[in-house]
């Protein structure tokens, strides 16, 4: 994926504030992150050449808009408390874990356990995400306009996740009340995950989703619902071979 | 963790900046495993010379006067170029059976890294940026490589424990994960008549893939066996005389990054080991399919 980056007079007409990794540290950059104090002025920040870098822009707290100019490694953006982040390339492992709020955009493809424990927020995967996306999602949204790997959404507790390809194996596997929509093919269910009923209020729900996540050109009636059988929540001896 | 990567070039013109190109991308990864390095490298293979790469724990004393006495023992002409505590034995292709044999007699406390026609392999322990300095990988030329930084789980930090395994000629594997059933493995591999020099678990996988091989299966068909009969979790690269090869166990927690262009394929552990290479943010960037053979060959 192209790193694309902004000409200086462009930068300096947006007020961004940018930051090379080629020049500076990561621990600089998220610690200049970390000091940003409710209200303050520098709303926009574009990072520079992260060459793969772990951890970059983790634990932002500040409704500020972030802009990663090509591929990120692990855990880029985890536990997002506000802020826009988009990385304009792909993400390695455990992109968005924990997210709180905000939002994550990620353009190209993201690597296993996207959105992992995500509370809230949005996350939006431009490209493929891989296996285990949204495990143990516990309120966070996510939107996935390629495919997903196997093991998504294991023991996902509550938010949405919204995939316009294809689902890999066992999806939803000991699900609690998170909702699953997808508009492709799913290789198999996991343990205790049906295909549900799409009742209008799941496409008003779906509807509103595909929009904050500008889709466009896909209606919410193209996708099926899997949800809980609700059968694995107290363990009963009956069901001791489902687990 | 461990870190793995793989260069298999297409265009010729990279084949001198393989060596330079393969350590940097395994530097990368250094933070990956602190605990020992190596690097295998397939240079072009002539057909009529074999190459043995040896270790000795004392290099002074044990490749002093070699070349001499090796040739006297197998009655055959033979080369031998020192690299820090690694030698390049080089002899005629239908006597490393009889070179392998003579050298335990000769030099007792050799270690056999690998044979073949194309590979040279280096592994100490130590960072990558050490080994890779010590060995002068840099200056290497070659078709393609393999290289694995080490963080040690199931077996010892030593050179014998570092990767790449060879268990047959011109075959090696760098492994990222633990296998769980390698001792049965390793029993019926030993009663098929293969030897082990340690208590690996990575060991008995490249074991595997040479028991498979000698049987009759092409590399493609012995990857694809791995699945079936090694349990526990892996990432393998794999080399061999002209190809190169990736799987990864069913539930792929072991991180892979592919990229491929004109110029060549990569395989990195992560993004981070691909960053240097030429028009990467142009090639065609992806993560392996879990449970999935990747092959390529000249």
């Amino acid at each position: 994926m192209p790193a694309t980056t902004m000409s200086k007079a462009e930068r300096e007409q947006g007020h961004a504030r940018v930051f090379d990794l080629s020049e500076h540290s990561l621990r600089e950059l998220n610690q200049a992150l970390h000091k940003l104090a409710p209200g303050s002025n520098e709303t926009a920040w574009e990072v520079l050449n992260p060459k793969g870098s772990h951890s970059v822009a983790v634990g932002v707290d500040q409704p500020v808009t972030i802009d990663v100019r090509g591929s990120v490694g692990y855990y880029c953006a985890g536990m997002n408390d506000g802020a826009a982040i988009t990385v304009h390339g792909s993400a390695g492992p455990g992109v968005g874990e924990n997210m709180m709020s905000g939002s994550i955009v990620i353009k190209g493809d993201a690597s296993q356990y996207a959105g992992a424990t995500g509370r809230g927020g949005l996350l939006v995967i431009e490209g493929n995400a891989s296996s285990r996306c949204g495990i143990s999602m516990k309120g966070i949204d996510i939107v996935v306009h390629g495919n997903i790997g196997h093991m998504s959404a294991f023991m996902a507790q509550s938010g949405n996740l919204v995939v316009l390809g294809d689902a890999g194996d066992a999806l939803g596997d000991s699900i609690y009340e998170a909702r699953l929509f997808v508009r492709g093919k799913v290789e198999s269910l996991g343990a205790d995950c049906i295909a549900k009923e799409m009742r209008p209020e799941h496409i008003e729900l779906l509807q509103g989703l595909l929009d904050k996540a500008g889709v466009t050109g896909v209606k919410a009636s193209e996708f099926k619902r899997y949800g809980s059988a609700r059968k694995l929540y107290n363990f009963n001896i009956d069901n001791a071979d489902a687990y | 963790m461990c870190g793995i990567v793989g260069l298999f070039l297409k265009d010729k013109a990279l084949e001198p900046k393989l060596g330079a190109m393969l350590s940097e991308m395994l530097v990368s990864l250094s933070d990956r495993g602190p605990d020992s390095a190596g690097i295998a490298i397939y240079g072009a293979a002539s057909g009529n010379e074999a190459k043995i790469t040896v270790q000795s724990p004392k290099p002074e004393r044990d490749f002093r006067g070699l070349d001499i006495e090796l040739a006297k023992a197998i009655g055959a002409p033979v080369g031998v170029a020192v690299k820090s505590t690694h030698a390049v034995i080089r002899t005629t292709p239908d006597k490393v059976d009889a070179a392998r044999e003579a050298l335990q007699s000769l030099r007792p406390d050799i270690r056999i890294m690998g044979a073949g026609e194309a590979v040279e392999i280096y592994k100490e322990v130590g960072l990558p940026e050490a080994v890779v300095d010590r060995f002068d990988v840099r200056s290497m030329t070659g078709t393609h490589g393999i290289g694995h930084t080490r963080m040690a789980t199931e077996s010892a930090v030593t050179r014998m424990g570092a990767h790449p395994f060879s268990t047959g000629a011109d075959q090696c594997l760098v492994h990222n994960g633990s296998l769980s059933n390698h001792n049965n493995v390793r029993r019926e591999l030993i009663r098929d008549g293969m030897t082990f020099e340690t208590e690996n678990d990575t060991e008995v996988a490249a074991a595997y893939l040479s028991n498979r091989m000698a049987h009759g299966k092409n590399l493609g068909e012995a990857l694809e066996g791995t699945l079936s009969d090694l349990d526990g979790f892996f990432t393998f690269v794999v080399g061999t005389k002209n190809g190169f090869g990736v799987v990864r166990d069913p539930i792929a927690c072991k991180p892979a990054v592919m990229a491929e262009t004109d110029q060549y394929v990569a395989f990195g552990s992560e993004y981070r080991a691909l960053t240097k290479l030429p028009g990467i943010d142009n090639a065609r960037v992806w993560e392996p399919e879990p449970a999935t053979v990747y092959f390529w060959e000249h």
